[in-house]
């Protein structure tokens, strides 16, 4: 057995109810180590014959949940979701803290395949051997703490009947998807927990589609065996020593950058990304502070602890509980909808956890939908409301119809690019300049005009994974693509605020028992989850197909001056993105038009892509 | 835990009186004359369960391969969780010495009980139906 894993997948078919398990072998495992990597794996030898054909939102897409080697080892465990994406029509590895990953991995699996289509709702239980699929009517069309809430209710109830002396036990882990992803919006999250969603990708319109509303996994047993225990004990202790200094995460989260990264950096989206830069101060941490009931939230011997559980407990918004909000919704469902009161962010952020919509997404598309009506194209008439900056109501009111795509809502729930493409099919008028998303996914809430913050300018012009602030194609200090370490983490699944680089190799000695080392990852192993990852998402479909010299670019309104702060009038040029863009596909083993070179494939010795590349090549006329 | 977010410490408090060992069938059950713990005594311990009905908590639990009730033995009086608190730099545990109080019947509740306590004074009422 090798070490860190079990080698064992569950593979589930909805349409069939058939259950089995699946071995993996051990040299699968070492090359594509786990999580998004794994995933692209399975994904490729699966559906990459007929990739274009596969609709997301069908019966032939594969849902994965999978772990990696360090999930439960390395601090901060979390899963990885992974699937052909209704969003960018590639795959995305879409991580979501918790103790899912523990949970699996102690029930003896790495991971689950989840295939087929069922007519009803199911949610699929996994204790140990136990391997169920459930009716979920009941919790058909729920929002996400009733679902919760019922869910774990039941579970607690059945198990402490069935061992009534194993003690109080405590709460099984739950995936489950909103009434969005019922609804098949392709902006939804897998959510979990109370606050926590794997949102890019938009895998709870995946889910929604195979009408799963939830997986609930408990294990009983031990995590797999570790190659070097005492080492690892050694390891764990030091890295935890080092992180439990991260004094600012610990205490504020990422809450802190709410204005700091407006302030400071101008970096942050206002108003749909026509400024990023604000001076509000009461937008400061220290106002969000003041809702946090809950300060050090750690799943599963997290020692950075960087969730706050914020709750409302008076005024118009009463009983509203949301996490922190976190930097990313303190933007988009704050500062990007014009809004700079903690008060209505914290109602916005809370309605789309309980709506299961990705936070991100969600406030993407409005504010999209925000400014076309601040320009006129879209009216009274077509939204049904008002929809000025800085309105909470009206913003709150757009969401639930999205949510449950009515009127306006079903056309902003197609996710950005889509909705781009349909206002400009029915205005007549083209909207692509105000739709700021890259290869389908809303571009994440770090700016690249000003310079200051981690994203370079070709941050996502060659991503992975479109707009995935995750997962940013930075060069980085050695010209290699900063791509590499993304994928790193989002394989072993392990979190990215933990990251510290001069531990993580050493992990991979004493859990699995790998002598990986960091030349090693950069020149062989990340570069071919790279070139299939980046071969599925060229390949696309079958509703939209992406052209690596039109869409491998920035929104075109990055390319505007910045109207305001310290950073008036920065911007990045056109001709610097060309030649940065030349230089990362050179990194990255890529020809001129950003496709896998054969002499790369033959040499990470994955030369079966070829078929497909030629498949792209014939799309693109380049033959 | 019975709430997401709500996590309820769940370890024996060494109850005055200790009605565990009052209700063992089998004297399987002793007390640390020093600690104050509980220990299990494994050769008479049936695993009958009588001890988790008795105690107020229900905090002691059947070992699910060796099959005889497990309890906080204190460690002999030097707790390891406490060992591994201090260490992390949490400091949520601490060893204090055993004074005659009553106190001891707070934490002696199951999960369940204290969280609908803490529910409401953190969530507000409407939040009690999680229990």
């Amino acid at each position: 057995m090798p070490y860190g894993y079990w080698g064992r997948l569950l593979e589930v078919n909805l349409s069939t109810g058939d259950v089995k398990t699946l071995q993996v072998d051990k040299r699968t495992m070492r090359k594509y180590v786990g999580g998004r990597g794994l995933g692209v794996k399975i994904l490729w030898d699966r559906l990459g014959d007929r990739w274009e054909e596969i609709d997301p939102l069908g019966p032939d897409n594969i849902l994965l949940i999978l772990t990696g080697p360090l999930t439960g080892y390395y601090p901060g465990s979390r899963v990885c979701v992974a699937g052909k994406s209704p969003q960018s029509n590639g795959v995305v590895g879409s991580t979501v803290g918790g103790e899912f990953g523990v949970e699996l991995k102690s029930a003896g699996y790495d991971g689950i395949i989840i295939t087929g289509e069922s007519e009803k709702p199911v949610y699929l239980w996994i204790n140990d051997d136990e391997v169920e699929i459930r009716d979920a009517s009941h919790l058909w069309g729920k929002e996400a703490k009733d679902t919760l809430r019922i869910l774990t209710r039941e579970l607690i109830d059945e198990m402490s009947k069935k061992k009534p002396l194993r003690g109080l036990c405590k709460e099984p882990s739950i995936l489950y998807i909103g009434p969005a992803g019922e609804r098949k919006v392709r902006i939804a999250a897998v959510a979990h927990k109370l606050t926590h969603a794997a949102g890019y990708g938009g895998y709870g319109a995946v889910m929604g589609a195979k009408k799963l509303k939830a997986i609930a996994v408990k294990g009983s047993g031990p995590l797999p065996d570790v190659a070097d225990l005492e080492g690892f004990k050694k390891l764990l202790d030091s890295v935890c020593k080092v992180l439990i200094k991260e004094f600012r995460m610990r205490y504020w989260g990422t809450g802190w950058a709410g204005y700091t990264v407006g302030a400071d950096t101008s970096s942050e989206p206002i108003r749909n990304w026509q400024e990023e830069w604000h001076d509000e101060a009461r937008f400061g941490v220290s106002f969000f502070e003041k809702y946090w009931i809950k300060r050090f939230w750690g799943d599963f011997g997290c020692p950075t602890t960087c969730l706050k559980i914020a709750f409302i407990r008076s005024g118009r918004f009463k009983g509203v509980l949301t996490d922190n909000p976190d930097y990313e919704l303190q933007a988009y469902l704050g500062t990007n909808l014009g809004i700079f009161d903690p008060e209505g962010n914290i109602y916005l952020s809370s309605r789309a956890d309980e709506l299961g919509l990705c936070g991100i997404q969600t406030g993407n598309v409005m504010g999209f939908a925000a400014e076309l009506y601040q320009r006129g194209i879209l009216t009274k008439d077509d939204i049904g409301f008002e929809l000025k900056w800085g309105d909470v109501e009206a913003f709150a009111k757009l969401q639930e119809m999205i949510a449950r795509r009515e009127g306006i809502g079903d056309l902003l729930a197609e996710g950005t690019y889509r909705a781009a493409v349909k206002i400009s099919e029915m205005k007549k008028v083209d909207v692509m300049p105000y739709a700021i998303q890259v290869k389908g996914i809303g571009v994440g809430a770090h700016g690249i005009r000003s310079g200051l913050d981690y994203t370079k300018p070709t941050a996502y012009v060659c991503s992975l994974q479109g707009g995935d602030h995750t997962s940013v194609s930075n060069l980085d200090d050695q010209n290699r693509p900063g791509e590499y370490e993304m994928i790193l983490l989002d394989s072993i699944v392990a979190c990215w605020f933990n990251y510290k680089k001069q531990y993580l190799y050493e992990f991979f000695k004493v859990v699995a028992g790998w002598n990986l080392t960091e030349d090693e990852w950069y020149g062989e192993l990340a570069p071919r989850i790279a070139a299939i990852q980046r071969t599925l998402l060229l390949l696309g479909g079958p509703d939209a197909y992406w052209n690596p010299r039109i869409h491998d670019e920035n929104p075109q309104r990055f390319y505007e001056p910045l109207p305001s702060g310290p950073k008036k009038g920065a911007l990045v040029k056109r001709e610097e993105i060309e030649k940065l863009k030349k230089t990362y596909y050179e990194a990255a083993g890529w020809d001129e038009n950003g496709l896998p070179k054969p002499e790369t494939l033959k040499r990470l010795g994955i030369t079966e892509l070829e078929k497909a590349l030629e498949r792209i090549r014939h799309r693109l006329g380049l033959t | 835990m019975p709430i997401p977010g709500l996590e309820i410490p769940h370890l024996c408090t060494q109850c005055p009186g200790y009605p565990c060992v009052e209700a063992c069938p089998f004297d399987a059950l002793l007390v640390d004359k020093n600690t104050g713990a509980v220990i299990v005594d494994r050769d008479k311990c049936t695993g009958c369960g009588k001890c988790i009905d008795a105690c107020p908590g229900q905090i002691p639990f059947i070992h699910p391969r060796d099959g005889y009730a497990v309890i906080c033995d204190l460690c002999g009086g030097d707790p390891e969780c406490v060992k591994v608190c201090v260490e992390a730099g949490y400091n949520a545990l601490i060893t204090t010495p055993r004074s005659p109080s009553e106190i001891y019947k707070v934490y002696a509740r199951t999960p369940q009980d204290i969280a609908k306590d803490l529910v409401s004074k953190l969530y507000g009422e409407e939040w009690e139906g999680w229990v």
